[in-house]
């Protein structure tokens, strides 16, 4: 039994507004002790690992997207059986209804929903504005451990196909479209990094050809929420070219920043496909015989 | 590398890492965060003496100044740090640091390894990228150490 859906003038314009919550929601479902039965869980997942240690909602749990949720070895995510410990041990069952937010535009926690995504969770939200407009506002934080009861995971495959997409699904998805949400220097090929971020050894700079360059923050406004349908009907169907119905794959350089624009795609917009790269500029910018795009322009679909 | 070659304080800091197990490690890391100094006045005002350490991955900047030691064989580097709250690993390397290294002399920064974030033990848990992050904060205290004892010699 999932948790009511929140109703409001924003979210109803969006596709599916069952997937946001707002952080005034969060607070009055909190204050009515909605934590209190293992219906509602609230998940934290920022890019600094110890940011939730120095304050978080009260009641809410921790999800690292690096130890939690990527295998340890190959570069890839958890398995089924690694999956249901993580969540059971955070206090989610399958029927749960969660709740994610995180920093910098909960950019980290659209990760993390899109992880739970490929686990076929099924109610899975994000808090729109994430962390920073909770702190904004005034709202509590604790340092308090949270020690949920554990929760009744069942072991559930995860399913990549619909929204996850590799490099092989890239080189044969040419002639769609295709969207990179990294800065305009890494699109041109002037840095294979963010800025004022370490450099993570792509050995090429430039971008899948055909991309269409929308820096995924575009899609956030400044209090870190998303921004309404109408902008982002304006982003991504009036600059980026996109039409309704289109098969769409987006990727940055691990496949974070592009989980927030694959949500707004997906829940926001509602295009039906729209599959994550996650191996993004990392693997595009170091494999061998590719073809990359250079400059601002979007480039041809290579012979 | 072993802490053998690091002064006697940051050698006292990786023992204490390197004794505890993994998620202590990372509240030992919180702990260090919350103790970073504020910055001094003179400092505070003059946001134009402190760099900013573009290879971190949160704004950190940092100043060094060089200490007259009358007394003592060698001149002091004092190493001042400024991270927002809402960085707390950055912080948290800056704090050790800063602890280890604060009031050394230049040779004795120069000494250490360039390698040394390593042995915290924490690279699995703050992922191979932030430790990037954190030995080129190494690398950045170090390259203005060395230009500054040039400068002065």
């Amino acid at each position: 039994m999932s948790y009511a859906v929140e109703q409001n003038e924003k979210f109803a314009a969006y596709a599916n507004p069952e997937r946001l919550v707002s952080t005034e929601w969060l607070a009055a479902a909190l204050e009515a002790g909605a934590l209190t039965d293992g219906k509602l869980v609230v998940v934290e997942s920022d890019e600094d690992v110890l940011l939730y240690e120095t304050g978080h909602i009260p009641g809410s749990v921790k999800i690292d997207w690096h130890t939690d949720l990527n295998d340890e070895v190959t570069r890839d995510y958890v398995n089924g059986e690694a999956f249901a410990a993580l969540a059971a041990a955070k206090g989610i069952s399958r029927d749960t209804t969660v709740v994610i937010y995180g920093d910098k535009s909960n950019w980290w926690a659209a990760y993390a929903l899109w992880v739970f995504t490929l686990f076929g969770h099924e109610d899975v939200r994000l808090l729109d504005g994430g962390r920073d407009k909770w702190i904004a506002e005034g709202r509590d934080l604790t340092t308090d451990r949270t020690a949920p009861a554990p929760g009744d995971y069942p072991l559930v495959e995860r399913n990549d196909a619909p929204i996850r997409a590799f490099k092989e699904d890239v080189l044969a998805h040419f002639g769609k479209p295709l969207i990179d949400v990294r800065s305009p220097e890494e699109y041109t090929g002037q840095r294979t990094h963010m800025p004022a971020y370490p450099e993570e050894g792509a050995l090429r700079g430039g971008h899948i050809p055909t991309a269409a360059s929308i820096p995924w923050a575009r899609a956030a406004a400044p209090d870190g929420t998303y921004r309404s349908r109408e902008e982002l009907e304006a982003l991504y169907l009036g600059e980026a070219g996109l039409t309704a119905g289109d098969d769409v794959v987006a990727y940055c350089r691990i496949g974070e920043r592009s989980s927030h624009t694959w949500f707004a795609l997906k829940y926001l917009l509602g295009f039906d496909t729209v599959r994550n790269y996650d191996g993004s500029w990392t693997e595009w910018g170091n494999a061998v015989r590719v073809p990359i795009a250079k400059g601002a322009e979007r480039g041809t679909v290579p012979a | 590398m072993t802490t053998h070659d690091l002064p006697a304080a940051l050698a006292e800091i990786v023992d204490d890492f390197q004794a505890l197990t993994e998620p202590d490690r990372l509240q030992l890391l919180l702990e260090f965060s919350r103790e970073l100094p504020e910055l001094p006045d003179r400092l505070k005002d003059h946001p134009e003496l402190l760099e900013q350490v573009v290879e971190c991955q949160s704004p950190l900047f940092l100043a060094i100044e060089t200490e007259k030691n009358d007394a003592g064989p060698a001149d002091a580097v004092r190493l001042y740090f400024k991270a927002p709250p809402e960085a707390p690993t950055t912080r948290g390397f800056a704090s050790v640091l800063h602890e280890g290294l604060d009031g050394l002399s230049a040779a004795e920064i120069l000494g250490v390894p360039d390698d040394m974030p390593e042995l915290l033990g924490l690279t699995r848990a703050i992922t191979p990228l932030r430790m990037r992050g954190m030995t080129a904060m190494l690398g950045r205290i170090k390259r203005k150490v060395a230009a500054s004892s040039r400068s002065a010699s």
